[in-house]
């Protein structure tokens, strides 16, 4: 008997549970990987806690009361627990609920990435399709040594030089922090933290001269991280470009005599949506997860500082609350990727 | 390299084509006349409570936001009457008086009683936070403290287990964790009876020049000055500390006027600032020490006349001037400037000749020293200069390099051979080092004294831990200074131990800045005498 094709709902139905699944599966590794790791690092969390001059019997008490006598699989048990509750323990240098923490500090990050992102996407997806239909020509080798430049260069020394020039010499931006700090002090009074980014949040509460000093702040470190992303994304969109640039749809299209730009920017570009949403995806997570640098340079109070900081002095249940925030943020991106995937190409629906 | 100035200012150049077509019109503002605007890294803060807070930036502002019964003058840095106008001790050296200062305010404007005082001083032996241990030494627990301290009218009357020196007292009481708070206010933010340990995290409840306006970790508190403090109104209005952690974007932003004091300055941004007049920067000594140990387990450590070729073998000047750029001075004794009795000459320098015949003197032939050093720039380079000047003299160092935290656990297990560390002061008494460096009262390893650096090295410092124990019961203070004075002496020129330099701080100030006070090794920063 020939198969039936099942009714949409019931694919869907199937495909959703699919994806919740694999979803559960990749966070448990994330959880399995970090504890691991956590357990690896030669970091003591009770000399972190009780100094130097704890004496051996302080230890010993400390050690039983992290559990860190039991049975590993146990201990795992007890975090893994936690975890789902929604509990990411306290953070050992400040005892706070790292839950807590990690959602003051990841909207710094967020919103950092986010403009850095659409920058990169606005500028890198345009100057790809162009250098694509242009191979060779001064405007594509500028475009790939630009893009190189970026790609390659480290992201401290960019981030040095452009305070350097733009804040130091020329003035024409917002130093390290979010605010000057004659706004820094005043924040908390005058702008209820509703999302904790601090564009939004100045602008929700009208303080509009807050805003644009929080603005002359952002640009450089998020120009520069767009930097990066926008040359990852303009070489993905030229070479995905110049690739159905080859197709023959696109043959067709011009011998039916379509002016030239729509065969580019609506044909061509919307084929290569389909990758293109990959890349960024991925740009977009990288920067979410790669701002530490900038975010020390910049003094900007984002997850890459606070996991950064919390590492270098033993605060182990605030880098794992950290790296398992990171990590659900990956894996929720590619997630959304696979969905606005199959918006995008009737084939994978 | 073409390459790079090259990709410089394409980079540049392509930046500044993004930022035309993006930026808006940035608005900078010079910091405020009223403010104070400080830049440091201040993410080592635990809690703002005065009985908790026990790292560098928490004690900033506990110096700030509070006072003790005995305080110590930012100026002179010698001790002064706090919150208490007078004190006295009885014969039997047991019992204190401490008459406290009439008409003084907390900055919620209950009044400075001795009841307040009493509880404060409960309050933080009952809590027992880390640096509670400073008062655990006169014989306080959480079962007695109500007894062994007590208010009597304008009065508190505090007794001590030992007769031990005054001074010793009158020190511990100039420690952060000896803060008076206002009680009334403290008792009523009590949560789960944590007598407002919580509450105190993120509120000021002090007699101090300033009082806490907001506190984000990792970011940054803003003070504001109360009117009518006691030593007199601070002079600027409001201090802001910033958590900037990046040296060079300190140097950044003092160069900028964006801030107006720089903390966490390096030796490189201090020499790149040399020459702009808009900056100045200010050195003044911390309470750390950088010290060799070398564990006795290893025979070839207990021949004086090795250990002494050693000493010779150092070159401290050049370390200090060179590799440490200003950042230590030499300094060859266990106690710091500025502590009671601390020594101050430099009878040791760099004398390879001198070495030699000691070492030939001492009968060891070809010694190899393993030496444990953490990986990190600054350390790494003062032992290369070692391993250099020892292997002129003959005496083979091999560099045994690795993190931090698993050196500190072989040291406190005593199997390293020898080690380059640091010490910081527990509080401002000379017992807090004399006690460490030169007293070991069981020299076994069942006993696993981690706390006394001598027990860690396996040193028996023999006459030494009784001296060490008598002086910090000397209650003459002249008497008390002659004998840290001869431990000293004895300690740098017989133990396993070289004394090399003490922390030397450098605060980059915008140059109209004047009169900001660090507290040298011995006490916080004091904001209320600074102006701009």
């Amino acid at each position: 008997m020939a198969e039936t094709p099942s009714p949409p709902a019931v694919r869907f139905l199937t495909q959703t549970g699919k994806t919740l699944f694999s979803l559960a599966l990749t966070f448990l590794g994330l959880l399995v990987v970090t504890f691991i790791i956590a357990r690896v690092v030669p970091v003591d969390p009770v000399t972190a806690i009780l100094g130097e001059r704890a004496t051996g019997a302080q230890i010993a008490e400390m050690r039983a009361r992290l559990g860190l006598d039991d049975p590993l699989w146990q201990q795992f048990g007890i975090y893994l627990w936690d975890v789902v509750h929604g509990d990411l323990g306290t953070s050992i240098r400040t005892r706070d609920p790292v839950l807590a923490e990690v959602g003051r500090y990841f909207p710094a990050t967020l919103e950092l990435s986010t403009l850095a992102t659409i920058i990169g996407v606005l500028i890198g997806v345009p100057a790809g399709v162009l250098a694509a239909t242009r191979p060779g020509s001064i405007f594509d080798q500028v475009t790939r040594l630009f893009g190189l430049i970026g790609y390659s260069m480290p992201v401290f020394w960019l981030g040095l030089m452009g305070l350097l020039l733009f804040y130091g010499h020329l003035g024409w931006v917002g130093g390290p922090g979010r605010l000057d700090s004659a706004y820094d002090m005043m924040f908390d009074f005058k702008v209820p933290a509703v999302t904790h980014m601090i564009l939004i949040d100045t602008a929700l509460a009208g303080e509009w001269a807050m805003w644009r000093n929080a603005v002359s702040h952002i640009v450089l470190p998020a120009g520069i991280l767009a930097w990066l992303s926008m040359a990852y994304i303009s070489r993905m969109t030229r070479s995905f470009m110049m690739n159905e640039m080859g197709q023959e749809y696109i043959t067709t299209a011009r011998v039916k005599g379509m002016p030239e730009r729509r065969v580019i920017w609506v044909h061509g570009l919307r084929n290569t949506m389909v990758p293109l949403i990959t890349v960024i995806a991925l740009s977009y997570a990288y920067l979410l997860e790669g701002a530490v640098l900038t975010e020390t340079i910049f003094a900007w109070p984002g997850i890459g500082r606070y996991i950064t900081d919390a590492l270098l002095i033993g605060d182990m249940p605030a880098v794992l609350g950290g790296t398992i925030v990171v990590g659900c943020v990956y894996i929720g991106l590619n997630m959304v990727s696979d969905i606005l995937y199959r918006l995008a190409d009737p084939r994978a629906r | 390299m073409t390459f790079l100035p090259f990709a410089r200012r394409a980079g540049v150049a392509a930046l500044t084509g993004l930022l035309l077509t993006a930026a808006p019109t940035a608005l900078l503002a010079e910091t405020p006349a009223d403010t104070l605007v400080v830049a440091s890294a201040i993410d080592d803060i635990v809690s703002l409570d005065p009985a908790e807070a026990y790292e560098f930036s928490g004690l900033d502002y506990v110096n700030n936001a509070y006072d003790g019964l005995v305080e110590i003058n930012p100026q002179t840095l010698q001790l002064e009457p706090g919150l208490a106008e007078s004190w006295s001790v009885a014969d039997d050296g047991l019992t204190y008086t401490f008459k406290m200062k009439k008409g003084l305010t907390f900055s919620s404007g209950n009044p400075v009683t001795a009841d307040a005082a009493a509880w404060s001083l409960q309050r933080a032996v009952k809590l027992n936070k880390t640096p509670a241990f400073i008062l655990n030494q006169f014989g306080w627990t959480a079962e007695n403290v109500d007894k062994m301290i007590m208010a009597h009218g304008d009065d508190l009357m505090i007794t001590v287990s030992k007769p031990f020196a005054p001074t010793f007292l009158y020190n511990c009481l100039t420690a952060g964790v000896a803060s008076i708070v206002d009680a009334e206010t403290v008792k009523t933010h009590d949560a789960g009876g944590d007598m407002g340990n919580e509450w105190l995290k993120s509120n000021s409840a002090g007699t101090g020049a300033y009082t806490l306006v907001s506190f984000k970790p990792n970011e940054g508190l803003v003070l504001q000055a109360r009117p009518g403090y006691w030593r007199g109104d601070a002079k600027i209005k409001n201090v802001f500390i910033q958590h900037i952690p990046e040296a060079a974007t300190e140097r950044l932003q003092l160069e900028k006027g964006d801030i107006d004091v720089a903390r966490s300055l390096t030796p490189t941004d201090v020499e790149g600032m040399a020459g702009n007049a808009d900056v100045k920067i200010q050195s003044d000594v911390g309470g750390q020490v950088y010290y060799l140990a070398f564990n006795q387990k290893n025979e070839n450590y207990k021949n004086a006349k090795f250990l002494d070729a050693m000493r010779w073998a150092v070159d401290y000047q050049g370390m200090a001037d060179t590799i440490m750029k200003g950042a230590v001075i030499p300094h060859q004794s266990f106690l710091p400037q500025g502590y009671l009795g601390a020594l101050d000459d430099l009878p040791y320098k760099l004398d390879i000749e001198k070495a030699k015949a000691l070492l030939a003197e001492s009968g060891i032939k070809n010694p190899e020293i393993k030496l444990s050093v953490r990986n990190s720039a600054d350390r790494m380079d003062v032992a290369q200069s070692i391993q250099n000047t020892f292997g002129q003299v003959g005496i083979k160092v091999d560099l045994d390099v690795g993190e931090g935290a698993d050196q500190l656990k072989a040291y406190r297990a005593r199997t390293h051979d020898a080690t380059l560390q640091t010490w910081g002061p527990d509080y401002p008494d000379p017992n807090t080092n004399s006690s460490t460096f030169a007293e070991n009262p069981d020299n076994s390893d069942a006993a696993g004294n981690t706390g006394y650096l001598a027990w860690r090295n396996t040193y028996d410092p023999g006459e030494l831990t009784a001296k060490s124990q008598a002086a910090v019961m000397e209650r003459d203070p002249d008497k008390r200074k002659a004998m840290y004075e001869e431990i000293e002496k004895t300690h740098r020129e017989t133990s396993p131990f070289i004394l090399m330099f003490q922390q030397a701080r450098q605060t980059g100030l915008r140059a109209t800045v004047k009169d900001f006070y660090t507290g040298g090794a011995v006490d916080a920063a004091a904001y209320w005498l600074a102006t701009k």
